[in-house]
């Protein structure tokens, strides 16, 4: 068996944050002695990701997706627990582990700001050690899928966010990194913007058998890109699974989509309305009913239309969280 | 048919050779960027300029007063001073601790960090292809500084030539003592108490305010003791002093010597430091 691209033990990150009052009593005191209180911003993961598998990195706003990237590609040291990516430990930072991973995040800009992307990327060559015959190549290439010839010669400052992410990312994996850690990379984008996006790291990924990290509030993207997610809350995985599994395990009901020629009817009583719009009724029915609720719906009601969908991951992951907070 | 570039084995070159394309492809970089910028060089440099000459003409008018001389200085040889002062003031302006302070408090050292190359070479290379701008525009404002201020110059080739290798032992000098006063923001995030400490300091020790010759002689042997006077008084004295041979090459063994005590605090303190950025903000 090959080894794992990334394997993380009980991996921790502890923040000391400074912390007082408002006002100047407490600014004054807070001279005199500074209170600090103990953030675990990641609080002893365990996981392993094969190469050339990718997982889509899912938790709210301060779960510790972040942190977690961060230490992965030896921008933070870790408090405690290990990390290898490619066999090296990222916080010693060496040369030969930088040049093999990249670390995509939506909200920074790594580009020169006044200077056309092109320079960046010449620049990116030169840090890299990039040969110029294959850094003409992938340059070009990528430049090409993501049609930004025009983009490039412009000052990146003048590009909208969605045309700077995109030289962005090019930027970002001219190296041709074997690990890519993206946090957010769709972050503020339009509908189309994000699904080319997501199509160029899944072409990526599979030109370059590339392992693959992706944190992201979009669940089309997780959903388009991820078999395996990982959910982490308040620092510890709530779940490492296949992310059909996730929804099996979580969520035991179903949604039933139904049009009928006559959509005032009340079907209260075949599951929870959860919507209704016109003719068309979203029924909430537990998995083990829905095959008696769908006869039963063709039977007795004049249906046009009927749809069985699983639960939108949204409310999966919702629930994980609640189950959480209730335990 | 895929488009995204199929995986190559990169080859990898010699380490040496691309850290020279490294310097050179920034220095390009650079170059190109403050000529974006040529309206606010030379506000930066009538700002510069602004420095010397206030100094230059508190001097000649003391020094008129006085006969003709001070502390056994000529008009002539204090206007020479200043404006090889100015070029030398513009070859050793480096990164600041400001600017760590900013890039560490607000989380921006991450891109950098990410990167298989050490920041100080991006820093390094940055500043030293500014400075062939700043140059080319401070030539025409030496020529007017000249004209009006008649300095006096006696110059062997050897004086130039030590010059020019002095005045960037002087930026590598200012760099690692500036950059290892920047990295004290990875421990307490304003650093600016101390940079004004250090910058006075400078300014008395370094022949910056006045020439060294002007001062106690106390004030003297102190500062030939640190690194500050071989920043600005050695390279300038080298154009503008009757220094002997061995005075010239002793000078730029004591700037060998001070660049490689400033490397090492540079790189101890960067490995303790390091294990506290919270890389915030990014």
């Amino acid at each position: 068996m090959s080894e794992a691209a990334v394997r993380v033990e009980e991996l921790r990150k502890v923040f000391d944050v400074p912390e007082r009052e408002a006002g100047l009593r407490a600014a004054t005191k807070s001279l005199v002695r500074r209170k600090t209180r103990e953030v675990r911003a990641v609080d002893g993961i365990s996981f392993e990701i094969a190469p050339a598998e990718i997982v889509g990195f899912l938790g709210p706003n301060g779960a510790g997706k972040t942190t977690t990237l961060k230490m992965l590609s030896g921008l933070l040291y870790p408090t405690g627990g290990e990390a290898r990516v490619l066999g090296h430990v990222p916080s010693k930072r060496e040369r030969d582990f930088l040049r093999r991973i990249s670390l995509v995040m939506g909200n920074r800009n790594q580009l020169q700001w006044d200077l056309p992307a092109l320079d960046s990327f010449e620049l990116n060559r030169s840090i890299y050690r990039i040969p110029r015959e294959d850094f003409f190549r992938a340059r070009d290439e990528m430049i090409e899928l993501l049609e930004i010839g025009d983009l490039v010669r412009k000052p990146v400052r003048q590009l909208s966010l969605g045309e700077r992410m995109k030289v962005e990312i090019v930027g970002s994996l001219l190296h041709q990194p074997q690990v890519l850690f993206l946090d957010e990379p769709t972050i503020g984008l339009d509908v189309t913007m994000q699904k080319r996006i997501r199509e160029f790291v899944a072409e990526y990924r599979q030109r370059h058998e590339a392992t693959v990290m992706l944190t992201s509030h979009y669940m089309a993207d997780v959903e388009a890109l991820c078999e395996r997610v990982i959910v982490i809350h308040h620092g510890r995985i709530l779940f490492d699974g296949d992310l059909g599994a996730l929804s099996d395990t979580v969520a035991a009901w179903k949604t039933i989509v139904v049009a009928l020629e006559n959509g005032a009817r009340d079907l209260s009583a075949y599951g929870e309305v959860i919507h209704r719009d016109g003719d068309l009724v979203t029924l909430r029915v537990p998995k083990s009913e829905t095959a008696r609720v769908t006869a039963r719906l063709l039977a007795e009601q004049e249906v046009l239309d009927l749809n069985v969908e699983d639960p939108p991951i949204e409310d999966v992951i919702e629930l994980v969280f609640a189950r959480e907070a209730a335990e | 048919m895929s488009t995204v570039p199929a995986p190559t084995q990169l080859v990898q070159e010699g380490r040496t050779r691309s850290l020279v394309d490294f310097y050179l492809t920034t220095m390009r970089t650079e170059v190109q960027l403050q000529f974006q910028y040529r309206a606010a060089i030379y506000m930066y440099l009538l700002g510069m300029v602004a420095e010397p000459v206030i100094y230059l003409v508190v001097w000649t008018t003391i020094a008129e007063q006085s006969g003709g001389t001070v502390g056994g200085l000529t008009t002539g040889e204090l206007a020479a001073y200043y404006i090889v002062w100015t070029l030398v003031r513009n070859m050793n302006l480096v990164f600041t601790p400001y600017g760590w302070e900013s890039r560490i408090r607000e989380g921006k050292l991450s891109g950098q960090l990410l990167r298989p190359l050490h920041p100080i070479h991006y820093d390094i290379a940055e500043f030293a292809g500014g400075k062939f701008v700043w140059v080319l525009f401070y030539l025409p404002i030496a020529v007017v500084l000249t004209l009006v201020f008649h300095p006096t110059f006696d110059i062997r080739p050897l004086e130039v030539a030590v010059f020019a290798v002095a005045i960037w032992g002087a930026y590598l000098i200012r760099t690692f003592n500036q950059s290892s006063l920047g990295l004290i923001t990875f421990w307490t995030t304003r650093v600016g108490a101390l940079f004004q400490l250090y910058i006075t300091l400078e300014l008395l020790l370094s022949g910056r305010l006045v020439p060294l010759t002007l001062m106690p002689e106390w004030v003297q042997t102190v500062a030939w003791f640190l690194p500050f006077r071989w920043t600005f008084y050695f390279p300038i004295q080298t154009l503008v002093g009757d220094l002997s041979n061995e005075e010239l090459l002793g000078g730029l063994a004591m700037q060998v010597f001070w660049i490689v005590v400033g490397i090492g605090v540079f790189s101890l303190v960067w490995r303790r430091a390091i294990r506290q950025y919270t890389a915030v903000g990014n």
